[in-house]
């Protein structure tokens, strides 16, 4: 939140006590909300919502944890949603496992997507801005080459599960479960990440590198340990993915529009904010899962609508949800008066509060928002 | 062997030619603007698309059809950047375009797929298979025509970019934009038409891509990634890099398909993480992409 002055019209006490108590409040009631989802409704067709939602949140909250703190937009993390996938295929197949056991190897599948994460970003993280968007587009490519021709990839078929010979009543549950406790932990990490001292490193690196540099932030290794960090959950979860739907393929593990479909809840709730991406996940996720079951809607509609959706966010409301809704929060909380009081007359007034956070959210912010 | 080869690196000219065309359209957008424009890869299918209605339905000839896909293509060019680019502002423009002509690509590609399905079609005009003998080698007129029409259109964007007025400005704002407004230069009208033409350029390279390859909606990725690998190594913003890079890399690959046809693509990624290892200005610029 916007820092407050001791000459605010609301007093700063309450306010954030208030703030702090109907924060607590919300996250508990959403933890109840979730835990109890598929204990509510048990139709397999609503968890299998909840089921992917959650999976995407994990998503979107990792890839914020690199691209939204850096500002280095990456459209390459379909390479770790999909290797970890591989992975998990591979191992499941060539080592014979078989039943729940598989679970375990899901920290293998993380470590692979670390292992992954190394030098791509020893590459990819030498350069900047528009480069680097379009090295993650061609190492995303080289890994959706490699999986349609390596021997032990299984083709353009791909490669299918294992079975699990879990009741088809409650199948999803477990799933949701697992994908419910990597949401958390994910945006966990997230929110640890903003609040140290390596979140602040990123976030100097995303307002001015070179000065960060500078400063001596040792610049590359922040970089990597972010890229490292959001490749491995994301490796994680695709494993979980691949199990859930029991198969892969070249065009579905290494998708495009994978990438595109994070980038897009990302900027919808909120670009570098710890809720904006899991408030876009679950917006965005159930609305193409629904858009893809109406039969009216067939073939490529979802994505055209996911395009138009995606213009509209960038063109009218670039800053997501969450710093918007936010701004507008404060300024009725305020009626209108500046919540912040300039703290010189030199230079122009901060008439709005966008002025001084043009470039994402504030450094100063400590808390989960 | 040698054989084998020669005729490899013949094709490859041949076809880098026709990429050459499609990358210098890239790179003019990106040196005037400083945009790169993923909807690029699909702009060219639907120039194909085009060019494919145009063939079956109206019996044009896909050479002369492109009297009308040309102009039709830069109307869509001026059109994308009116309503979606030259609306961004602030300090994320540039990660901002990605994303938009992104999306704008994905839009293309979906209604190119409600259009005409996932089938994969070609255009076949009578002398599509027709080749030709050249000192014992066999080379399909189609490539020829397409080789021809890429030097000719290319000469034709050289002639604008260092010939006229027009040329002028667009190398003014790619020197220095504010520089260029303060001599009077209207500088969202030059971008304008930029992207226009760098679009209008992708009518004549899907044409002959539509001759020579079958495709469909979805075979945009595999040509932007080739685009955008071809634009860096030849230096972003440079003509005469993305003409040499083009040509280069083609006749690599045709090269490469010899021995690994299913490999052969990952010449491109393989040149760029060597490229930009050892020389992140690319193979033939002066501007170090690192320091952008």
């Amino acid at each position: 939140m916007t820092p407050v002055s001791p000459v605010t019209p609301v007093s700063p006490v309450t306010s954030k006590r208030l703030g702090t108590t109907a924060k607590g409040g919300g996250l508990v009631l959403l933890a109840a909300i979730a835990v109890l989802f598929p204990q509510v409704l048990t139709n397999p067709s609503v968890t299998n919502y909840g089921v992917l939602a959650l999976i995407y949140v994990t998503c979107a909250s990792a890839w914020n944890i690199f691209s939204g703190n850096t500002g280095y937009i990456s459209i390459g993390q379909a390479v770790f949603y999909g290797s970890g996938a591989y992975a998990m295929g591979i191992a499941a197949r060539d080592w014979h496992m078989e039943g729940t056991a598989v679970f375990w190897l899901l920290p293998l599948c993380g470590a692979v997507g670390a292992i992954i994460a190394v030098p791509f970003g020893l590459i990819a993280l030498r350069v900047r801005r528009h480069t680097f968007i379009v090295i993650t587009i061609a190492v995303f490519f080289i890994f959706q080459l490699m999986a349609f021709n390596f021997w032990f990839t299984g083709g353009s078929s791909g490669l299918n599960s294992p079975f699990l010979s879990w009741p088809a009543a409650t199948y999803n549950t477990p799933f949701y479960y697992i994908a419910l406790a990597y949401a958390a932990g994910s945006v966990l990490i997230a929110w640890l990440v903003r609040r140290s001292r390596f979140g602040l490193q990123l976030r100097a690196i995303r307002d001015d590198e070179d000065r960060a540099r500078g400063l001596g932030v040792k610049a590359m290794r922040v970089k990597l340990g972010a890229f490292t960090i959001s490749g491995a959950i994301t490796a994680m979860i695709g494993a979980v993915w691949f199990y859930y739907l029991n198969q892969v393929e070249p065009q579905t593990g290494f998708n495009p529009l994978f990438d595109l479909a994070l980038v897009l809840m990302v900027f919808l709730g909120g670009y570098g904010s710890i809720s904006g991406p899991v408030l876009g996940a679950l917006i965005i996720e159930p609305l193409t899962l629904w858009l893809n079951t109406q039969p009216a809607l067939s073939g490529s509609v979802s994505e055209i609508m996911l395009g138009a959706v995606f213009l509209l966010v960038v063109l009218f409301m670039p800053r997501g949800i969450i710093p918007t809704g936010g701004e507008f929060i404060t300024k009725i909380r305020t009626r209108g008066r500046p919540a912040v009081i300039p703290a010189t007359t030199i230079g122009p007034a901060s008439s709005g509060p966008t002025t001084p956070f043009s470039s994402g959210p504030p450094v100063s912010s400590g808390g989960a928002r | 062997m040698a054989r084998e080869i020669t005729q490899a690196i013949v094709d490859g000219v041949l076809i880098g030619g026709v990429y050459a065309l499609m990358a210098v359209g890239l790179t003019l957008i990106f040196g005037v603007l400083d945009i790169i424009n993923i909807a690029q890869g699909v702009l060219v299918i639907l120039g194909a698309y085009l060019s494919y209605s145009l063939f079956t339905k109206a019996h044009i000839d896909p050479f002369i059809g492109l009297l009308i896909t040309i102009p039709a293509m830069f109307v869509i060019g001026v059109f994308i950047h009116w309503a979606f680019i030259s609306r961004l502002r602030g300090t994320e423009r540039t990660s901002m375009t990605l994303l938009v002509t992104y999306a704008v690509g994905l839009i293309i590609e979906g209604i190119l797929f409600k259009i005409y399905g996932a089938d994969d079609v070609q255009i076949n005009p009578r002398y599509v298979n027709s080749s030709v003998r050249i000192f014992g080698f066999y080379v399909g007129w189609v490539y020829i025509w397409g080789f021809i029409l890429a030097v000719v259109l290319v000469a034709v964007v050289y002639a604008l970019l260092y010939r006229t007025r027009f040329g002028r400005s667009v190398r003014a704002v790619m020197q220095d934009e504010t520089a260029a407004r303060l001599v009077g230069i209207s500088v969202n009208k030059v971008a304008a038409l930029t992207f226009g033409i760098g679009v209008a350029v992708t009518a004549a390279g899907g044409e002959v891509f539509g001759l020579t390859n079958a495709f469909n909606a979805n075979s945009g990725y595999d040509l932007i990634s080739r685009l955008l690998s071809i634009i860096i190594l030849g230096g972003m913003g440079s003509v005469g890099g993305a003409l040499g890079a083009s040509v280069f890399m083609l006749t690599l690959e045709s090269v490469v398909t010899i021995w690994q046809p299913n490999w052969a693509v990952a010449v491109y990624y393989a040149a760029l993480v060597i490229v930009l290892v050892y020389r992140p200005t690319g193979l033939f610029g002066r501007k170090a992409v690192r320091a952008q």
